[in-house]
């Protein structure tokens, strides 16, 4: 049965939101004047927001309640999805993605309304303006022959064009595609909704500043949205990382950053917005550093737009693996991108003369000089990274005019993008040092020099000892080590003089030592990650290939050991993880009509010692999930296993995930490149008949054997057992490496037919069949069958002291929260003395 | 002059390096045609081709050798000018490589052969949804 009525409510949820939005807007328009408009806004307002409220938890009870007729449930999700999972669906279409913004962009605004007064009607109009835009984008109404939007609320029969519908339109399909396997993972469930809010609230920084520009209050905007700003920062900062991280735990690139268009198109708007809250520190007391700060925040969030257009319009096309599908709507992006641009343009022109320029030469002693100098390395990183990373824009561009440019990326964007990142990390390392000299003190050359002197000692001492343990012999490496290590001693020894004084002032130093401890730990583990499966052996397969070419995978084939490296390694075999046991042993278990059930078909004994018994019922965490368990031992005896894992998707492929040994030095990322297709037939050798006696050894694929004893058979399943038939079950015990094996072949007269049930042994490739009994010798004969062993294909990296990367990371975000608390306060103190 | 300027003039030298390096930089999509008569006459740039993997009448996969050791392997490709091409790639075969609708190889040429640095592949199961299944 089609619910009909679930679907309509969303949509009309949708149209109260837009509408609603819409006149907010205008409603504000008119409140920065009057009184009683912008009390209706925000009456407005608040629809809205329960509006976008009522979009998300319908479109969470269509998912939730597995209602397949609407292709947004159908295209994300499945039966059995757990319900962290579901909620993480919503951010696999492209439609869930903007309503998480949405969403988000309406708390901010209640947030907004709720802690302001004078400023609250001009800086909700551009939040408003936002909402009707992004409503926009998932209305799906059809105006003029102009589609406008993509809706959540579509049902499957009018997305899909199948046959099925036509025989029956109340057709409901029995499960849906299922989420994204990459989406299967906690850091999915939390990184989307943070790096959202980091995109929602850009908005806040920009309002305030247009809302100033609109009122003529183009100074004072600056202390309200400062906090703002530079929550923002933290939030997209913080999203960018988990991103990150969850790059580095999930997909088996081999790293935690790869420059992807994707990456980059957020990382832009996270540097300018950077750069914005040092030039809107530095306002203060200089008033180029206030036509900066428009600038920057205008540039932030007008870049914030030029990313979701490149990510969502279907532009990167290939170039990008994790680019939305277009959905249509480039031409809207378009608009809204070019809306907020031109309207900022339109404000900034009109405000322009009447901001005071300074004539005074700003000395190389003061704050404002080093304050500049970051900002604008700051905005050169980030032009650096936005100019190839436009490169389809450019090829699309071209097209309209008739030209084919067939530009593609640098081929090999991680050295491309790291050749310049590094130089300008190198001078944001030395500027955010010696700039913190001059943030407390008046200094000139001599008090600068006093200053200076005993971090820049500190500094050599402890390069020397980090150069002579950890061989950093590269130049370039060196000289960021060198300037990042200065940056954390001058900044440690600001943090040292606060703490006598005041250390809610601390916010600066503190982000400053954790971005350069960040700088040492990416120098680190990238620059120093070595891979340690590299084979080393010389030989080319085909003397086709040029000699510098690398190869870096290691072949291993079950249970054989083999060394690389420090370490020697063992693939013992695929393993489902069981909810509980754990890892269990893929041969003991058969799949059952239930994806998340096995069954045992083989007793074991489980890692915590207890017996389970064959025809026990096992629950699996994902049933898609198969993991390699790959040994590894160390040469003084010290032994650990990785579980890196496959999963096998019908919508995606076959997507493999690493797996990490994390000590406190270094990370042991593995994972697996290939393995054999499990679709595909197995090939056996030619048959290899043995004729044994009861108890006599043989040889089977290089393992002993021997044929332990036979049993006679009152039932077999599947097959009906009449007075006169004969069945027979022989034994054979194998030697495996680890385990003995025991193959039970059967043997089977029927109306005088002989039927033959083999017994296959995976871990030791072999198969085994009864060919006869011979009453006369007293003997049995065997067919013995022998097929490629198991193997996979693994790539194995050593990443040094990422741990620095990571504790810096935490570092940057108490900082922020330090910076963000002490403005914060001076805001509200302020809008309580009634000077907002 | 004041400090600003010299600073302005900076940043302005980086910023037209950024883009003449990122011209200098930027990879080209092409044929194997051009690719090939880009090698010939010394060019050591690496290039972007779009093809599909050789298929023969019956739309079986043709021309795909893998080492014994499974480390590399050779396809053949067939570019948008239906100019078909020997391909080698000093990785292991990508499991769902033959199932995929589109090949990017990124590299150059070897004498006659093209060698691939990265290949992108785009599989028809990843991007669009399949027919229902009842």
């Amino acid at each position: 049965m089609v619910h009909y009525f679930i679907g309509n409510l969303g949509h009309l949820f949708v149209i109260v939101a837009f509408v609603a939005s819409l006149l907010a807007t205008i409603s504000y328009i008119r409140g920065v004047q009057d009184d009683s408009m912008k009390q209706f806004g925000s009456i407005l307002f608040y629809v809205h927001t329960g509006a976008v409220i009522g979009i998300v938890v319908t479109l969470f009870l269509i998912i939730n309640q597995h209602y397949f007729e609407y292709h947004y449930a159908w295209s994300h999700t499945s039966k059995f999805l757990p319900i962290y999972y579901q909620v993480s669906s919503f951010w696999n279409g492209q439609e869930g993605s903007f309503l998480l913004w949405m969403f988000w962009t309406a708390i901010l605004g209640v947030v907004l309304i709720r802690t302001n007064k004078e400023w609250r009607a001009p800086v909700m109009i551009f939040v408003s303006l936002t909402q009707v835009f992004l409503t926009s984008m998932i209305m799906g109404v059809v105006f003029l022959d102009l589609k406008l939007g993509s809706s959540p609320f579509l049902l499957l029969r009018d997305v899909i064009r199948d046959p099925v519908f036509a025989m029956n339109p109340e057709f409901v399909p029995e499960d849906g595609n299922g989420l994204n396997p990459l989406l299967q993972n906690y850091w999915m469930v939390i990184h989307p909704p943070t790096l959202f809010l980091g995109f929602a609230s850009t908005v806040v920084p920009f309002a305030y500043c247009l809302g100033g520009l609109w009122t003529g209050n183009f100074k004072e905007w600056i202390r309200p949205a400062l906090p703002w700003a530079q929550f923002s920062a933290l939030v997209l900062g913080v999203g960018i990382l988990m991103g990150a991280y969850w790059a580095y735990e999930t997909l088996n690139f081999g790293g935690y950053w790869n420059w992807d268009p994707v990456e980059n198109a957020i990382y832009v708007p996270w540097l300018t917005l950077v750069a914005a809250i040092h030039t809107m520190i530095a306002y203060k007391k200089n008033e180029s550093a206030l036509k900066a700060s428009i600038l920057m925040v205008i540039a932030t969030f007008v870049l914030i737009l030029y990313s979701t257009f490149l990510t969502r319009s279907g532009i990167l096309g290939e170039t990008s693996v994790h680019s939305f599908t277009d959905l249509g709507l480039q031409g809207q992006l378009l608009l809204y991108l070019f809306a907020f641009l031109i309207l900022s343009i339109v404000l900034c022109v009109k405000i322009w003369k009447r901001i005071p320029a300074t004539e005074e030469e700003t000395s190389m002693y003061s704050r404002e000089f080093w304050i500049f100098m970051g900002a604008t390395v700051l905005c050169l990183m980030a032009f650096q990274v936005i100019v190839p990373t436009s490169i389809p824009v450019y090829n699309d561009v071209a097209s309209w005019f008739g030209i084919e440019l067939n530009l593609a990326p640098p081929v090999d964007q991680v050295a491309y993008y790291t050749k310049y990142q590094m130089w300008f990390s190198i001078f944001i390392a030395l500027l955010s040092g010696t700039g913190q000299f001059f943030w407390w003190k008046k200094m000139d050359r001599s008090a600068f020099v006093n200053e200076i002197k005993s971090p820049l000692l500190i500094t050599m001492v402890l390069s020397t000892i980090i150069f002579l343990i950890a061989k950093v012999y590269e130049p370039f490496y060196l000289i960021l080590l060198v300037c990042s290590v200065y940056s954390i001693v001058a900044n440690g020894k600001i943090l040292l003089g606060l703490k006598r004084t005041n250390l809610k002032l601390a916010g600066g130093s503190v982000t400053h030592i954790g971005i350069a401890m960040m700088l040492i730990g990416i120098l680190f583990s990238s620059g120093y990650s070595k891979i340690i499966s590299k084979n080393n052996t010389g030989l080319l397969w085909s003397n086709e290939l040029p000699d510098e070419v690398n190869q870096d995978n290691l072949l291993l084939f079950l249970n054989e050991p083999r060394q690389m490296g420090d370490y020697s390694l063992t693939y013992r075999g695929l393993r489902k993880k069981t909810r509980e046991h754990g890892f269990v042993d893929i041969d003991y278990l058969v799949n059952t009509n239930h994806p998340l059930k096995v069954q045992v078909i083989d007793p074991f004994i489980s890692i915590e010692g207890d017996s389970i018994a064959r025809g026990d019922t096992l629950n699996l965490i994902n049933g898609e999930n198969s993991y390699f368990e790959v040994v590894y031992q160390k040469a003084d005896g010290k032994v650990f296993t990785l579980f890196p894992r496959v999963q096998q998707n019908k919508k995606m492929g076959t997507v493999y995930s690493p797996d990490i040994n994390r000590t406190s030095t270094a990370d042991l990322y593995t994972h697996v490149r290939v393995y054999p297709d499990p679709e595909q037939e197995l090939t056996w050798s030619k048959t290899d008949t043995v004729e044994l006696q009861m108890g006599q050894t043989f040889f089977v694929n290089d393992y002993a054997a021997q044929f332990t004893g036979i049993e006679p058979m009152k039932s077999i399943a599947g097959f009906d057992i009449a007075p006169g038939d004969l069945a027979v079950k022989a034994f054979l015990e194998i030697q495996g490496e680890f385990e003995t094996y025991r193959a039970e072949p059967i043997y089977l007269i029927q109306n005088r037919m002989a039927g033959r049930i083999p017994d296959v042994i995976n871990d030791i490739a072999s198969k085994f069949t009864i060919l006869s009994i011979n009453p006369t010798t007293n003997t049995f004969s065997f067919a013995l069958n022998t097929t490629q062993k198991d193997w996979i294909i693994m790539e194995a990296v050593e990443k040094p002291w990422i741990n620095i990367l990571w504790i810096g990371t935490f570092l940057m975000v108490f900082g922020f929260v330090i910076a963000i608390m002490r403005r914060y306060s001076e805001f509200m103190k302020m809008r309580d003395k009634g000077v907002e | 002059m004041k400090k600003s300027h010299i600073l302005g003039i900076v940043v302005i030298a980086v910023a037209i390096s950024v883009i003449v390096s990122t011209a200098g930089d930027a990879s080209n999509y092409v044929s194997f045609g051009e690719a090939k008569s880009l090698s010939d006459s010394g060019a050591d740039k690496k290039i972007h081709v779009v093809g599909t993997l050789k298929k023969d009448q019956a739309g079986e996969i043709v021309g795909i050798e893998t080492s014994p050791d499974q480390m590399a392997f050779k396809f053949m490709m067939v570019d948008e000018n239906n100019f078909s091409q020997k391909v080698i790639f000093a990785e292991p075969m990508p499991t769902d490589f033959t199932k995929s609708e589109q090949v990017v190889v990124v590299g150059a040429y070897n004498g006659d052969i093209f060698v691939a640095d990265k290949i992108l592949l785009k599989c028809p199961s990843k991007y669009q949804e399949e027919e229902i299944k009842a």
